[in-house]
């Protein structure tokens, strides 16, 4: 790989699946990718060819963007393979047209940022759980949760990954903010903590799930191959 | 072809350590995906379908792709009641003629063998709101002719330029009522990838909520528990008593993913409870047969992560396996194994944590 290949693959792996909550490089989705110069041909595979045509989009539009924000990249194509709305998605994408613009008379309001808000939502309780879940395994009460302060938490990757999404809904991060709020931003009082903690496992479970049966779908569909940037397959079970 | 089976005693139900099941398939198929039959669109979704079916059987039931395109009568009578252990099928019908042009399998294809085996069987239709009045006409006479007492919907289905409709839709109103006044009064959901309009979740179960609410005589089976949207569907079940969930996809983890599986069935008797789960294969996407072993077999572990889940007992699976499909649909269960339906699933209240997302 070489220098530019190895920074457009990081540019990438910013991008994630807006339904999964992870990076479209570990999950194997970049099936290749190619720099020419100063141009970037990236090519994504999806686990099904019914795969929802809107994530796909997001990924397709978002991959694009990430390669021309790498330094010395001025062109960036992306080609989504084998899927039902490949024409559409692509010229979509590559024209700059928007998502509307790749299915006139198919969508309905503004364009994908609902949709997107409403995942990003999802994420930040589920991401919310998975941190709360470990602190209370560490003996700590529902109730000492329901007061705790984000600087009072010792640095862990959960917590990294929660003040991420929390940042991206804009939500304070500061040290004095409380760590068990709504996607809202609104603290959840004490009585409320373990309702709230006990349906945000639902929607992880959920996340977890998916993801499995994607990356199970995408490796029985491309016969194991891995994607470029995809770390070796951690077992499942 | 002419297969040698083995004749199953008459009503010998399944049994494992000293429990005795009847088992209904809550969803089998008997499709033609063959070339003949399929544009490039139905060759994508049959694909699909065999991925689904590579992915999560046991090696040894996987089968080979023409197989896959068509199997027999012979091959669907072996598997589920020869050799799957199941009582009694209900076929779900899923027209998709956008991409099969004599239909995937329709109510009159699935007829054949309900015909044949009157008493195996039990024979779901369907209708499409977007085919208007003439429509609604139509559905009254399938209903007359097969005395149906159940619809599976498949919202994602295409037709001309429309990529799907909504349970809300006003359209979709005018056959629900139509569903009332005939008596047919399951309707099985089953919500796909694609649907208008194509920016919003396609998965979004909120119209089964509203329709829920609208027709409390009406009971909605949301096939697949809602997956991939497993948490939505919990948040409507826990709020109209009239929903259920069918398990047919969700089920076939238990093999590769057994760990997962287990949580979601955790979280649906959580939140739903047992009297409002229904067991299905999805045949021939997978057999019943190795799904009821292992489903029989299943333990929640003793680990933190599993604390607030229930024990899975042979009760509860006895419901799940047929008791409560056979209650929807009035079948005649054996005496033995006849039970009062008072489960031990939370009572319908108010959303849960009304602060958390949609």
């Amino acid at each position: 790989m070489t220098v530019d290949e190895a920074r457009v693959l990081g540019a990438l792996s910013g991008v994630r699946d807006p339904e999964l909550d992870e990076p479209i490089t570990e999950l194997g989705f970049v099936s290749d990718l190619e720099i020419e110069g100063e141009a970037a041909n990236i090519r994504l595979r999806l686990p099904t060819y019914f795969c929802a045509p809107n994530f796909a989009y997001l990924m397709v539009a978002e991959a694009r963007e990430a390669a021309l924000s790498v330094p010395g990249i001025d062109r960036a194509s992306v080609f989504l393979e084998e899927h039902f709305a490949s024409e559409e998605l692509n010229t979509g994408v590559n024209s700059g047209g928007g998502f509307d613009g790749a299915f006139p008379r198919e969508t309905e309001g503004p364009d994908l940022e609902e949709l997107r808000t409403i995942f990003r939502r999802k994420s930040f309780v589920s991401r919310q759980e998975r941190l709360c879940r470990t602190l209370l395994s560490e003996e700590l009460s529902p109730k000492e949760l329901a007061a705790m302060r984000l600087g009072e938490i010792a640095p862990s990757q959960d917590l990294e990954k929660y003040l991420e999404r929390r940042k991206e809904l804009g939500l304070d991060t500061s040290e004095e903010a409380p760590l068990v709020v709504d996607p809202d931003g609104n603290r959840v009082p004490e009585e409320a903590v373990i309702e709230h903690l006990r349906f945000a496992k639902t929607v992880r479970v959920s996340i977890e799930g998916n993801a499995g049966l994607c990356r199970g779908l995408l490796d029985v569909r491309y016969g194991g191959a891995r994607g470029v940037g995809q770390k070796e397959k951690e077992a499942t079970l | 072809m002419h297969i040698v089976v083995q004749e199953k005693e008459e009503s010998a139900l399944y049994e494992k350590d000293g429990e005795k099941y009847f088992v209904v398939d809550g969803h089998v198929h008997f499709w033609d995906a063959s070339p003949e039959n399929r544009n490039k669109y139905g060759e994508g979704f049959i694909n699909c379908f065999y991925d689904y079916h590579k992915n999560l059987s046991p090696e040894e039931w996987v089968w080979p792709k023409e197989k896959y395109d068509k199997y027999s009568e012979e091959d669907m009578m072996h598997d589920l009641f020869e050799t799957g252990y199941v009582d009694v099928a209900i076929f779900q019908p899923t027209y998709l003629t956008e991409f099969f042009p004599h239909g995937f399998n329709t109510t009159a294809q699935n007829a054949i063998l309900k015909e044949k085996y009157p008493d195996k069987f039990i024979l779901n239709g369907s209708f499409d709101p977007r085919e208007g009045v003439q429509g609604l006409e139509q559905f009254e006479e399938l209903v007359d002719k097969y005395d149906l007492k159940g619809v599976k919907l498949y919202t994602a289905e295409w037709k001309g330029d429309s990529r799907g409709w909504k349970l809300s839709d006003h359209s979709a109103t005018r056959y629900l009522e139509k569903c009332v006044e005939l008596g047919v009064k399951n309707i099985h959901v089953h919500k796909g990838p694609t649907i208008w309009p194509l920016n919003r979740d396609a998965f979004d179960v909120a119209d089964v909520d509203e329709a829920a609410s609208n027709f409390p005589d009406l009971n909605f089976i949301v096939e697949h528990v809602g997956l991939p949207r497993l948490e939505d569907f919990c948040w409507i079940g826990v709020q109209e008593p009239n929903v259920y969930g069918g398990l047919a996809v969700a089920i076939p983890f238990i093999h590769t993913r057994r760990h997962y599986f287990t949580k979601v069935m955790g979280e649906l008797l959580y939140w739903l409870g047992e009297d409002r789960l229904l067991f299905g294969s999805d045949y021939a996407i997978w057999s019943p047969k190795w799904l009821v072993e292992e489903f029989v077999d299943l333990q929640m572990p003793e680990s933190d992560e599993f604390e607030d889940f229930s024990e899975l007992t042979p009760e509860i699976k006895r419901k799940i396996l047929g008791l409560n499909a056979a209650k929807l649909y009035d079948m005649e269960v054996p005496e033995e194994l006849r039970v009062e339906h008072a489960g031990t699933g939370p009572a319908v209240t108010e959303k849960p944590g009304a602060d958390l997302p949609t």
